[in-house]
């Protein structure tokens, strides 16, 4: 026990009272695998506790109060002007608080990596597949998190009751009361009456400080316990398996190394609310609501629902003297709802589908779930459409097209870049599987070009070493437990017969469409099953998971 | 990689579920490693270091082999990296007094030393992490051994026998609390919880008033004055010497009252004789009439935009387009403020105007539907 005597002396007096030693040497030897996107929920996790360190330090001088005051403080261009005084107390913070607008610079810029690292991290587990069992509850908490940084973001940056937000929180309230039956009763109940009143401020703060950091704080708490719980997933590599961790200690390694990423996160935050202004609550004015600027833009992660206002046609329904305002309630509500109800839902279908109930510890490369990696950035290329329809007004005038012509593309585009997304993916994935294979079969290109005795030229080629294989060789499928999938194409199991059933087998060649990995496809020619030969669909239903076996008779079970 | 030709160590057994175990880079099955230790088989020099460090065994039996290597692989460059290291936080440590320092240096109260002070106090913050952080990373990456280790996964699912074992305990549980048993007991208990349950969204009832009416009215009534928005002055006709912008307007006495404009704010706009078009009956689809109820060819609509209310703030004098900024609805002045491009469903509705005794704009009445975005109860009020 060479170890400081003071300390060994700290750590019997916690271990006879807590008796820790054994449970914190486990928790010290905790493996924790390396990847540079196992980062990004980190960054997340650490913009988080910067949020509560410099919102904490705003609200010890911020006034979440819309009693009208007449402001006579430092900033000499708004000298006598009338305003809430929540925004008076932000000009404070701003300009008569040491460091405060760097703490308010600090707090916007740490929310906008937020809510983009969350993106980031969902992204990464979507498409690596890190959600699948048995992960999904972590999965489903990442998307209440998700949905609560949205509202957490808007509450936040409509607190200081400057122009800019209070056009977003009209927007808010328009929205709210277009809802068919409750809406006007939400917006009375929100707003304490008529738009705007004199308590919404006050609401939003107690939302935005107390509640929904708690909510924060509880499902972070689950999603970090159930992750150290289940373990981290790993990327593929060598002596690495489904039943195993490779990595380093968290003692005193991941410590280290979380540690400095704490001070990256923190750095980079630092730097840009130092070089970068963030909400010049200043330069837009108090809030006034006959007042707007052109070109007013929300926070980036509200942008695609901007984009999904400014994109509706105007449809309104009078049914029985009761107004139907399709043309905000659906893009207020539809592709938050659809996209969220979809992440929400897919682990369960994609189980279903592949009739996949094991457990998941190795994570995909991307490229080898075609499907999900399609369908996944269909889902971006969608929010894409959303988020840049969402500045067409600064489109417009950056790029000099007119405004109109690029809300009618973005009308079309929505629909139809998501399906061009799908299948353009897709195509890549299988060309990446292909090539993948080829190293795996013939080595790497070495430059080396030698003479045939003959006279011909060849080019020397390296095989992959073990490294490299282990990463890119797609592990064979496991076989599946019995019963889930027709093997005998002439008896569909249980599982899949009726119209359910084929449906589910029909979805089943698609979701598992990969180039082979055994010797039989060293061709290079993908599943046959893709593409127009309609019939062939239902028929060699289940043969996709045995990749090897994709090349039998297909005409086999139409009557079946 | 050299670490697959470390030495066997005591133990030789099967891998337990969650035992730690130094990583199998062998040719065999990765799952059944022989191996308890093993990782990088240490130098000369690092071999006597370690043998001869004292206490390396931290609280365990001393015969307890070591399974982290205590060293890095490399010693002079571990070296180099300790001054780089200890560089960085000697950076850290003067960025840091120097952000302590700015606060005291730099004073606030006006834009120009607000700017300043923002500089040196993020400035400094900023490096101070950021050296922390490098230097913390050099630290890890090189003077720390570079160690991988492997550690069993074991299946989510308890065994059968915990599974069973705890479906027994809860049975006994549930059989010793009687909830099974007496059904009088569990539907008395439930019932009785309910009200609690609802109690909570009763308590919310009074966050708000219930709409009623409100929303299908404005302050505007006969005889109300139109006010210049900002200067605050009453309007007469013959101001206007010729067709050309808008002009914001808000009801006498309600100049400074938000809550009041947010629904009753207008826009007028002069145009030339014969510019504006009056329809006597209503448009075939939407049902709307354009009414004449301008003086002297000016219009007064509402500036609440029809969509979610945001002000409809821009007008091209050219086209006589009003454009609502936020999601880009455009009203043609000229004809009723009808929609031509964007969400909005329904066009500003247009003020009854007249002139007073005195020769100024007034209102004729409120506004004959309600303003601003659609809500349910909204209905026909066309």
């Amino acid at each position: 026990m060479s170890v400081d005597k003071a300390l060994s002396g700290t750590g019997s007096w916690l271990d006879d009272r807590l008796g820790a030693a054994k449970g914190v040497r486990t928790l010290f030897r905790k493996i924790f695998p390396d990847h540079w996107t196992f980062l990004l929920g980190e960054i997340a996790l650490y913009c988080f506790i910067i949020l509560i360190l410099s919102g904490t330090f705003l609200a010890l001088f911020f006034k979440p109060s819309m009693t009208d005051v007449i402001y006579h403080g430092s900033y000499l261009k708004l000298d006598g002007v009338h305003m809430s005084e929540a925004y008076a107390s932000t000009l404070n913070i701003s300009f008569d608080v040491r460091g405060g607008l760097l703490m308010r610079q600090i707090h916007h810029w740490a929310a906008d990596l937020f809510v983009a690292a969350i993106l980031a991290h969902m992204l990464r587990i979507f498409f690596t597949g890190a959600y699948r069992k048995p992960r999904e509850l972590n999965w489903l908490i990442g998307l209440v998190l998700f949905t609560l940084s949205l509202l957490e973001g808007l509450f936040g940056y409509s607190l200081p009751d400057d122009l800019l937000s209070g056009a977003g929180l009209r927007i808010t309230q328009g929205v709210l009361q277009s809802i068919p039956i409750v809406g006007t009763y939400l917006s009375f109940f929100l707003f304490g009456g008529q738009y705007p009143g004199t308590d919404i401020i006050p609401r939003m703060y107690i939302l935005h400080v107390l509640l929904i950091p708690g909510l924060f704080m509880a499902l972070i708490g689950a999603h970090l316990f159930i992750m150290f719980h289940q373990k981290h997933t790993q990327m593929p590599g060598k002596g690495r398996t489904n039943d195993n961790v490779v990595g380093a200690p968290t003692y005193p390694f991941f410590m280290a190394k979380t540690g400095a990423f704490f001070f990256f996160t923190f750095a980079i935050v630092a730097l840009a609310a130092t070089f970068a202004q963030v909400n010049p609550i200043w330069l837009y004015g108090p809030y006034n609501p006959l007042a707007i600027s052109a070109g007013s833009q929300p926070d980036f992660y509200m942008g695609f629902l901007e984009g999904s206002l400014r994109m509706m046609p105007a449809w309104q329904w009078v049914v029985f003297n009761h107004t139907f305002a399709f043309n905000v309630f659906i893009p207020a509500l539809l592709p938050l709802g659809l996209v969220m109800t979809l992440l929400g839902v897919w682990p369960f279908l994609e189980q279903w589908i592949t009739g996949d109930k094991r457990e998941h510890h190795l994570n995909d490369r991307p490229r080898n779930a075609p499907t999900r990696t399609g369908l996944g950035i269909a889902g971006i290329s969608f929010y894409g459409v959303l988020w840049l329809e969402g500045s067409n007004d600064v489109l417009a005038d950056h790029f000099n097209v007119p405004l109109y012509t690029i809300t009618e593309i973005a009308r079309v585009a929505v629909f139809v870049v998501p399906v061009l997304a799908y299948i353009i993916t897709k195509r890549i994935c299988l060309g990446l599987q292909r090539m993948d294979l080829h190293l795996l079969e013939h080595g790497v290109e070495t430059g080396i070009i030698r003479q045939l005795p003959s006279g011909g030229f060849v080019e020397e080629t390296r095989p992959l070493d073990e490294e490299m294989r282990a990463k890119i060789a797609r592990p064979e499928p496991l076989a599946l437990p019995p019963g889930e999938i027709a093997v005998d194409a002439d008896v569909p199991s249980p599982g899949m017969r009726g119209n359910l059933g084929r449906a589910k087998a029909r979805m089943n060649k698609i979701v598992n469409e990969s180039v082979p990995m055994n010797g039989h496809g060293a061709n290079g020619h993908g599943p046959d099953g893709h593409g127009p030969n309609g019939h062939g669909a239902s028929a060699d239903e289940g043969h996709a998971i045995v990749a090897a076996s994709s090349e039998e008779s297909t005409e086999a079970d139409d009557q079946s | 990689m050299s670490d697959s030709t470390a030495g066997h160590g005591p133990g030789d057994q099967e891998p337990e579920a969650g035992q730690i175990l130094p990583t199998e880079t062998g040719d065999e099955l990765p799952a059944r490693p022989h191996r308890v230790i093993g990782t990088p088989p240490p130098a000369e020099s690092r071999m006597l270091l370690a043998e001869t460090a004292p206490g390396s065994s931290a609280g365990l039996p001393v015969e307890r082999p070591r399974e982290l290597p205590a060293d890095p692989e490399d010693l002079d460059d571990a070296k180099r990296a300790e001054r780089i290291v200890a560089t960085c936080f000697i950076i850290a440590m003067l960025a840091g007094f120097g952000f302590i320092a700015s606060y005291f240096i730099f004073p606030v109260h006006s834009v120009v030393r607000v700017e300043h002070s923002n500089l040196a106090l993020g400035a400094t913050m900023g490096l101070t992490f950021l050296f922390l952080g490098v230097g913390a990373t050099i630290w890890v990456r090189r003077l720390m051994p570079h160690v991988e280790m492997t550690e069993m996964r074991h299946p989510q699912r308890s065994e059968p026998e915990a599974r069973e074992a705890f479906a027994e305990t809860f049975k006994e549980g549930a059989d010793a609390s009687q909830f099974v048993k007496r059904p009088i007991l569990r539907r008395t208990l439930i019932a009785a919880t309910l009200p609690v349950a609802v109690a909570p969204i009763v308590l919310l009832r009074d966050l708000g008033p219930l709409p009623g009416t409100s929303l299908d009215h404005t302050v505007w009534r006969k005889g109300l004055r139109l006010l210049n928005y900002g200067a605050n002055t009453p309007i007469r006709p013959g101001d206007f010497s010729s067709p050309g912008g808008m002009i914001t307007v808000v009801p006498d006495g309600y100049q400074d009252d938000f809550n009041q404009l947010a629904k009753a704010a207008c826009i007028i706009i002069k145009f030339a004789p014969d510019q504006v078009v009056y329809t006597d009956k209503p448009y075939p689809v939407s049902g709307y009439t354009v009414r004449n109820w301008t003086v002297d060819n000016i219009v007064c609509y509402s500036k609440i935009c029809t969509h979610v209310g945001c002000p409809a703030a821009l007008y091209e004098e050219t086209t006589h387009h009003i454009l609502c900024p936020c999601h880009q609805s455009t009203f043609d002045a000229t004809e009723g403020a009808k929609v031509i491009f964007g969400p909005a469903t329904r066009p500003l509705p247009q003020l009854p105007m007249t002139v007073d005794a005195e020769g100024y704009l007034v209102a004729r009445s409120d506004f004959t539907e309600p303003v601003g975005p659609s809500f349910w109860e909204r209905g026909n009020s066309i």
